[in-house]
């Protein structure tokens, strides 16, 4: 099976696009009155678009990052990763607004391991979820509150985003 | 059939955890970076990871032993698993059930990990030889031959507080010859490239051949032996020596070969004091380096349970479509 | 009468300057003809040997043929069909069966199960002390009466020295010779593999070479005391041949046999924990591999057995310390002495002393010998036959072997024991 991969968005677009994002997600907070809130973001993608949107709305928590490989519904199917690396949350979770945020949304189970392993730190006020990429194929009942870009793909086409010192989005279709 | 063979799968990955022996560099280093990620799980309020729900895993002890059976179940419990305590008295199984009867029955009750302790060396290769495909075998100390969960918890140890695993000269002391702890040690130190190995103790306790066959460097003194060394484990002292003609007394072992705060002075200064545990006090090292501020001992007691999480969850062997 | 003719063969018996091509005639037992048949002789059986080897039957000095006591490993019936599969027409069992062969009664019970099989010729060396438990003598002479060709006191340890003196002036005034497993047992320790490199790293408890070379040096002093006949069994390190030899230049009547699978395999090969090459005494290294072959090549070692040791399938289904020692050797007694001619070690005519009249002399036997007036005990082998030893096809009841899978060259066509047919490999194709 190969791999074809396109260009699709460079880094200084998507730095624009978190931009627009932590404006969006500043606003989101806002309306709905969600203050003094700490922010996760998902291993690894989700990291590096947390790193910039933590330091342009100025959170005062120190960045969240979890790992989900352990809480993957298809663990027992495929066993562990092997690159897994610990999961850090230096605040408290109990009674929190929560910011989680990843690179791409897709069929909702990564959104849904990662906010078991969230539930496992405690109980947070309320979770808002911010993705770079919305894309097409969701498989469960999930749904991002800012979205940065959405993007349509056929069945075989994956969107991924590479970085971190470069960012880039790229698609990539398989034969 | 060889240790790597048996414990490897077509894709070089672990599929039952029985030896250091056949396990490359990589293996062991993936092994330490995975235990990391459940070093912090006491900072949850849900002290568990769901990685083996649904997964039973059997604690098969021929061997008695509240502490590693005690951690192996908390790792298992920690992972979410269903956790099977089996402590066999030995007498019972030769007079009454076969070992590979004891396998086959559990296997029928579908449990999925077996954690075998037992006094004849070659135990948990056996039962890996026969298991099912899908059944996974952890080794928890077969006769003298081999305790590699508590060696990787020494190597994360060692890593955690010293960092760096190649310049460092390790000296192991005290009863090496009846030691599977010693033996897995020895491997595991000599895989990571540590600069030196070395064992000390009288020669009724050290193997004949040692250095040809363990690759270690090999003293009868301990001043020498211990001299700039950066990593100290002392090694448990079982009273059947004394009676089994391979040692006078526990006064004259602790005269020549215990740690004493004056002896801790010949080893390099940042040096740390490891032990498997339970300690002797007094016989193989000094109440005052036992509770020292060198000495790691009980960080080794925390570590082995982010071990032997990390290799329960490696060594699960998946169920997909292909395998 | 039965008439039977091997035609055509090339005949070889170094020990009796034969090695010719021609044809044996066998009237009955016995051997009526070597080299030119008779005229006239009219053979109710032809076997055409054209292109094979024809030898004396071999001798295994040593075989557990597990009855009576142990009947679920093997029996009498079912161990002498195996030996004549492997080309054996006497078969030598040490006295450890249960009961222990002490009282001529218990090997009059042998000979009798025997006859009852008539594939082989089964002798029993007699027990040394009663119940081999060290102390009390036997009633040699009795046992050498109905039968026994020696005294041994098989694995278990004598009392003490003073005992093992007395044993060997009392045999020898009898003139038994004494078979010698040599061991010590508190050195032995309860190992159950060579104490070195890879018992070492595999943790299993080790069995010294001192505990041979230990009990070697005490049983030679001794015989030299008393004048006893020895013959050491089943040698496994270099140091004991080296004394061994030693001790036959200086006139001790001293022998010694090897155990076939001890001239191949080595400590190496219990890695991984193989609990099909856990044997007494234990695989031991390279160098003693290799002096054991010096040995059997040079003359100090005169006999190869089998140390064959029939298990049932549970007695090697359990962790390498926990399995019982022994090989399932008989089959594979012929194949592996040949092997050696195959690497060099020793010459074919040489092979065939080692399997015939080398234990044939040790053990004061007329047995196995191409001469007219003999009996017909012959194995007919085909000298280029390629074939896989498989341990599911052993006709021994243990398949415990370690040579599963093992190519030889060399196979046993037909086998004849005091002029009957005791195997015939078409037949069992």
């Amino acid at each position: 099976m190969t791999t074809q991969t396109n260009f699709f968005m460079g880094h200084e677009a998507i730095l624009s696009v978190i931009d627009g994002m932590a404006t969006k997600l500043d606003q989101f907070l806002k309306n709905r009155g969600r203050s003094d809130v700490a922010m996760i973001g998902i291993r690894t993608g989700g990291i590096w678009v947390a790193e910039h949107l933590h330091q342009t709305l100025d959170i005062d928590e120190p960045l969240g990052m979890i790992d989900i490989s352990f809480y993957r519904d298809d663990f027992t199917r495929i066993g562990l990763n092997p690159e897994v690396r610990p999961s850090t949350i230096d605040f408290e979770v109990d009674d929190r607004h929560i910011v989680l945020v990843d690179d791409v949304l897709h069929t909702g189970r990564t959104i849904r391991a990662a906010l078991n392993e969230i539930f496992d730190y405690g109980r947070p006020r309320s979770v808002t979820l911010a993705a770079l990429v919305e894309r097409s194929g969701r498989e469960l009942p999930v749904e991002a509150n800012v979205i940065g870009v959405e993007v349509t793909l056929q069945p075989q086409e994956q969107i991924k985003l590479t970085g971190p010192e470069t960012l880039e989005l790229v698609i990539g279709t398989h034969r | 059939m060889s240790a790597a063979n048996l414990q490897l799968d077509d894709n070089n990955k672990m599929r039952h955890f029985l030896s250091i022996e056949g396990l490359s560099r990589e293996h062991l280093i993936r092994i330490l970076d995975t235990a990391e990620s459940f070093l912090n799980l006491g900072d949850r309020s849900v002290k568990k990871v769901p990685a083996l729900r649904g997964k039973a895993v059997a604690n098969l002890f021929f061997e008695n032993s509240t502490r590693t059976r005690t951690t192996f179940e908390l790792a298992a419990k920690r992972l979410s698993a269903d956790v099977l305590n089996l402590n066999i008295d030995t007498s019972a199984t030769s007079k009454g059930e076969s070992l590979l009867d004891t396998l086959r029955n559990l296997e029928a009750m579908h449990v999925d990990m077996f954690v075998i302790r037992h006094s004849e060396s070659g135990t948990a290769h056996f039962f890996a030889r026969h298991a099912q495909p899908g059944v996974s075998i952890i080794n928890a100390g077969d006769g003298q031959h081999a305790h590699p969960t508590q060696a990787m918890l020494d190597m994360f140890t060692i890593r955690q507080h010293k960092g760096d695993f190649t310049p460092l000269k390790v000296a192991i002391i005290g009863d090496i010859l009846h030691s599977r702890v010693a033996r897995s040690q020895i491997l595991a130190l000599n895989t990571l490239g540590v600069s030196e190995v070395r064992v000390v103790g009288p020669k009724t306790l050290l193997p004949i051949d040692t250095r040809e066959s363990l690759g270690v460097h090999v003293f009868n003194d301990i001043d020498e032996g211990i001299t700039d060394a950066d990593v100290i484990i002392m090694l448990r002292l079982q009273k059947e020596r004394m009676t089994g003609a391979l040692l006078p007394s526990e006064h004259e072992f602790f005269q020549r070969y215990g740690l004493t705060e004056s002896r801790l002075k010949l080893a390099s200064p940042d040096a740390i004091v490891m032990h498997p545990g339970p300690i002797n006090r007094g016989v193989e090292m000094e109440t005052v380096v036992a509770d020292g501020n060198q000495s790691v001992i009980l960080h080794q007691v925390s570590y082995g349970i982010a071990i032997r999480m990390a290799i329960l969850s490696m060594t699960m062997q998946p169920r997909g479509e292909t395998s | 009468m039965t008439r039977i003719l091997i035609a055509g063969g090339r005949l070889l018996d170094p020990a009796n300057d034969l090695d010719t091509t021609g044809d044996i005639c066998i009237v009955d037992e016995k051997i009526v003809a070597i080299g030119k048949s008779p005229e006239g002789f009219d053979a109710d059986v032809r076997i055409d040997a054209a292109d094979k080897l024809v030898i004396p039957g071999v001798i295994d000095l040593n075989a557990r043929l597990r009855e009576p006591g142990l009947e679920h490993k093997g029996t009498i019936i079912s161990e002498t069909i195996a030996s004549a599969s492997g080309g054996i027409t006497t078969v030598i069992c040490p006295p450890d069966t249960s009961p222990v062969i002490d009282s001529p009664a218990d090997a009059e019970l042998i000979r009798r199960r025997a006859k009852q099989s008539a594939h082989a010729r089964v002798l029993s060396v007699g027990a040394l002390t009663m119940g081999l438990k060290g102390e009390q003598l036997t009633e040699m002479s009795s046992l050498q009466v109905s039968g026994c060709i020696a005294v041994s006191n098989a694995r278990k340890p004598l009392r003490d020295n003073l005992v093992y003196r007395r044993a060997m002036e009392y045999a020898t005034t009898w003139d038994l010779p004494i078979f010698v497993v040599p061991n010590d047992h508190r050195l032995a320790n309860s190992g159950c593999a060579h104490e070195g490199r890879v018992a070492n790293r595999l943790g299993l408890p080790g069995i010294p070479a001192s505990a041979e070379t230990v009990a070697v040096a005490t049983t030679l002093e001794l015989a030299q005391q008393t004048g006893a006949r020895i013959h050491f069994q089943t040698l496994s390190s270099a140091r004991s041949v080296g004394m061994i030899r030693d001790a036959q230049q200086q006139g001790v009547r001293v022998t010694a046999d090897v155990a076939a699978h001890q001239l191949h395999l080595t400590e190496m090969d219990i890695d991984g924990f193989d609990g099909n090459c856990h044997v007494l005494p234990p695989l031991r290294t390279l160098q003693d591999r290799d002096s054991l072959r010096q040995a059997v090549a040079d003359g100090t070692i005169n006999a190869i057995c089998s140390s064959h040791e029939p298990h049932e399938p549970d007695a090697k289904l359990a962790p390498f310390p926990a399995t019982e020692p022994g090989i399932s050797a008989i089959e594979s007694l012929l194949p592996l002495t040949l092997r050696l001619v195959d690497e060099k070690v020793i010459s074919l005519a040489r092979a065939v002393e080692l399997l015939t009249s080398g234990p044939a002399a040790i053990a004061g036997l007329p047995y196995s010998r191409l001469r007219t007036g003999c009996e017909a005990d012959i194995c007919i082998l085909d000298p280029e036959a390629s074939w896989e030893f498989r341990a599911s096809k052993l006709a021994s009841s243990g398949h415990n072997t370690p040579f599963d899978g093992w190519f030889f060259k060399g196979r046993v066509t037909h086998t004849f024991f005091a002029g009957r047919l005791t195997f015939s490999l078409e037949e069992t194709a």
